[in-house]
């Protein structure tokens, strides 16, 4: 065990702050498993009533888009502007559309 | 906590000629544009070890910033006080974490930030390596010393870099309840027994100098900041920040009837500024250099304090190790 790295395994945390939230990222811990991630999370990001629910999860399991890559993409729905209401002209006499 | 540049003869920044001009030119553009970079854009090496360098030491600076406090918890004056103080050390614990975890991001460990701190490579805020020989050295460093931190944090928050940037939000909300705790207990004190006021006084005088300090070298000594600022690393310079927080400080001083312990300050009504004496950049060199009064206590409590815990951190990581391969064995078998 000498050499090898000691450090525990990081963990992404999510918090919901209130039912009728989504969780949201807060920030990493690092934590030896789930349940020690869990309360570490609590210590770290909820001192002050922040959250009502926390997820954590492994940041080696998160798969992430290349930031190089986001004009591919994203570019795809830049381009197509119909898909917003804003493109159709309607009469300003028509109400409620 | 903390103060930027320490390192007394920081290396210059600039792009490395090795880094593709397009990219180096599409960087500056975003950043100059008050854009955020994230962790996996795109950046000049330089702007990488610049952020790894100064978030590092905010971090261990929060993390040494426990132990003058600490040492107090036991002795607080109160209940009160001592719930206060308790929930003000463990702030200061869990700011430390919200910035290794953003150093993390531009590709450094942990372990190696922790080794750099224990080992005297990296350097943490001098003002750390004062004592806090009595209560009142409470007040005055929640007072000033997190005050002066909030001068230097504020800004912060728009920095370019977003995990460096969102820590500081979360720091800055929890910070101005350290700033107001301890100017509660320089005003209590203030207004006590005639011993009590003095106990106040001789804090502020003994804490003033050394938190003007924390701001950093004065800008023509601080060869970087010119480059930190147009990286938007920094927002402003160590003079402009040390003068508003004398601005903001000098009065409050004066409201609860204690002295700043500066014969030259006065009040330049054409500047719209105070003007303030000249500090000791000696003595703020040495404690750098970790010759402050209790440089070596801090980094012994702090490097036993890790060393004693490694049982409890190689514990948990066999305990995991245990129950991962039971369950793998159970789904094995089931």
């Amino acid at each position: 065990m000498a050499n090898e790295k000691k450090e525990w395994p990081l963990w992404e945390v999510f918090i919901r702050a209130k039912n009728g939230l989504s969780h949201r990222h807060a920030g990493s811990v690092h934590a030896p498993d789930a349940d020690i991630a869990l309360r570490h999370a609590r210590d770290t990001y909820t001192r002050r009533m922040e959250g009502v629910s926390i997820w954590v999860i492994r940041s080696s399991d998160i798969a992430a888009s290349d930031p190089a890559d986001a004009g591919p993409i994203f570019e795809p729905a830049e381009s197509k502007v119909y898909r917003h209401p804003t493109f159709y002209v309607v009469p300003d006499h028509i109400k409620h559309i | 906590m903390y103060t930027t540049e320490m390192s007394k003869n920081p290396t210059q920044l600039g792009p490395s000629a090795a880094e593709p001009p397009e990219l180096i030119e599409a960087f500056e553009a975003r950043v100059a544009n008050d854009e955020f970079i994230e962790p996996k854009d795109w950046m000049p090496e330089a702007y990488r070890k610049t952020l790894i360098r100064q978030i590092s030491q905010h971090a261990h600076s929060e993390i040494v910033g426990m132990l003058p406090e600490g040492n107090w918890i036991t002795r607080a004056p109160s209940l009160r006080r001592k719930a206060v103080l308790l929930a003000k050390v463990q702030d200061e614990g869990g700011h430390g974490l919200y910035l290794y975890s953003a150093a993390e991001t531009l590709g450094t460990s942990r372990d190696d930030m922790i080794d750099a701190l224990h080992s005297g490579k990296a350097k943490y805020s001098t003002i750390f390596n004062y004592p806090t020989l009595n209560w009142a050295d409470i007040g005055a460093i929640g007072w000033l010393v997190d005050g002066a931190a909030i001068m230097n944090q504020v800004p912060l928050q728009r920095t370019s870099y977003g995990p460096y940037a969102r820590a500081m939000v979360r720091v800055c909300k929890e910070e101005s309840f350290h700033q107001r705790q301890g100017f509660e207990i320089m005003m209590q004190m203030a207004a006590g027994t005639p011993e009590q006021k003095a106990m106040a006084q001789d804090a502020m005088d003994r804490w003033w100098w050394p938190a003007l300090m924390m701001f950093g070298p004065p800008d023509e000594n601080s060869p970087n900041t010119a480059q930190s600022v147009r990286w938007r690393i920094k927002r402003e310079t160590n003079d402009e920040l040390r003068q508003k927080f004398v601005d903001v400080t000098v009065p409050q001083a004066q409201a609860i009837g204690l002295t700043v312990p500066d014969p030259d300050l006065k009040w330049d009504e054409a500047r719209g500024h105070y003007d303030y004496g000249a500090i000791d950049w000696d003595e703020f060199w040495a404690v750098v250099k970790g010759e402050g009064p209790v440089a070596k206590e801090r980094m012994k409590a702090r490097t036993e304090a890790w060393e004693k815990g490694a049982w409890v951190r190689e514990a948990a990581m066999a305990h995991a190790a245990k129950q991962a391969a039971r369950r793998q064995k159970e789904a094995a078998n089931g």
